[in-house]
């Protein structure tokens, strides 16, 4: 049932949330640490796990893939109701940390790529199949 | 008439965000194909149209919930709000399978966290040069830099502003335009031409729609690579920027 998806990601959600919480505590941060990423980890394995033995049927699984899909129309939701007009005084700050944090990344790409060896040939000597989701 | 229809979206703001927003999407993936030819991803065009209409709608109303302050859009606050917005984060985590870090191979795994330390260094330095002293502030701006999402989680997290954790998401998103617009530039340059580099890339880079929009542009068969260690980023992100690199930032300020 489609439900049992969604529970599923509630649960994991509440188990991180609640494991943050404590960390959090822990740490003397008046702040919940990580929750968020914790309960992502649970799903990866409590799904992998389900999945290998079998217990995630296609209906479950909407219930999951039902808010993945919905995530970049959150986020769209999340934009549109922030304090843009006040962060608007600072957006020098937004596009030279964006513009940097690129420039960095690209800069690296060569560096750890390495010389060329077998598996990091070009493409174009064998067509490979394409089969990944953009979002 | 025109009263009643107000009075009815009012009582179904939820609902009547979920219109909105779908209009939204299907305007910028409108624009995306036919203005810019696929080169600016759909997903990043909507989100700057609701940082636009944010922007004017605290203009309008002088609160500090953008769009959502206008009665029309209350329900806006609540699609995007902390528990829909967590819950849809947590679901982009399934699909990914542990066993998938082990492709990616030693070297995704080391662009990730160099990823995702070159960026929230490059915010923090930004950030520091523009005069903030507070470790919210900074660690919030920063993990922006990583990505739009995990910039304002960890805002929400360490109880950031709305002003700082807006500034964040625009961060996230000038490097996510910005990747898509300078992949195919640079591509012959940084030696982006096959599957290693393209994990590489996918691991520094990070920004998922950034990525899987710049390496479309530049060679689609590169996408499911960079995609595939890119989906980690934000997650690796989240765990990061609000525990370990806030405890770091906490050391300086």
């Amino acid at each position: 049932m489609v439900i049992y998806g969604v529970a599923l990601l509630a649960g994991c959600m509440l188990v991180g949330l609640i494991i943050g919480d404590v960390l959090g505590q822990l740490l003397g941060i008046n702040a919940n640490l990580g929750g968020v990423g914790i309960a992502m980890l649970l799903l990866i394995f409590v799904t992998g796990y389900l999945k290998t033995h079998d217990h995630l049927p296609e209906s479950t699984e909407s219930g999951i893939n039902f808010w993945n899909a919905m995530y970049i129309p959150i986020v769209v939701a999340m934009a549109a109701s922030q304090n843009v007009a006040a962060a608007f005084s600072g957006g020098m700050v937004a596009i030279l940390a964006g513009a940097l944090a690129l420039v960095l990344g690209l800069a690296l790409v060569p560096v750890l790529t390495g010389k060329r060896v077998d598996e990091a040939r070009p493409l174009d000597a064998q067509p490979m199949q394409v089969h990944g989701r953009s979002r | 008439m025109n009263d009643s229809i107000m009075t009815l979206l009012d009582k179904y703001h939820l609902i009547a965000a979920f219109a909105v927003i779908g209009l939204t999407m299907f305007v910028s993936h409108w624009m995306s194909k036919h203005l810019t030819a696929n080169r600016l991803h759909g997903s990043a065009i909507a989100i700057l149209i609701g940082l636009a209409l944010a922007y004017f709608g605290g203009i309008y109303t002088g609160g500090s919930h953008g769009l959502a302050d206008v009665s029309l859009f209350t329900g806006l606050g609540l699609m995007g709000g902390g528990m829909l917005r967590d819950l849809a984060i947590i679901a982009t985590a399934y699909g990914v399978r542990f066993s998938e870090i082990k492709k990616a191979g030693m070297r995704g795994l080391i662009a990730l966290f160099a990823g995702v330390l070159v960026s929230f260094f490059a915010g923090a330095v930004v950030a520091v040069g523009f005069g903030y002293t507070s470790a919210v502030d900074i660690t919030t701006i920063a993990a922006g830099a990583v990505t739009y999402i995990v910039g304002p989680v960890t805002g929400a997290t360490l109880g950031a502003s709305s002003e700082v954790v807006a500034l964040s998401i625009a961060a996230g998103l000038v490097k996510s335009i910005l990747t898509m617009i300078v992949t195919p530039m640079v591509a012959r340059m940084i030696g982006l031409d096959n599957p290693r580099s393209a994990m590489i890339f996918g691991g520094l880079i990070g920004t998922t729609s950034g990525v899987a929009a710049g390496l479309a542009a530049t060679d689609a068969r590169l996408v499911p690579y960079g995609a595939m260690t890119a989906t980690f980023y934000t997650g690796l992100g989240i765990l990061l920027a609000p525990t370990l690199l806030f405890l770091a930032v906490r050391l300086f300020f």
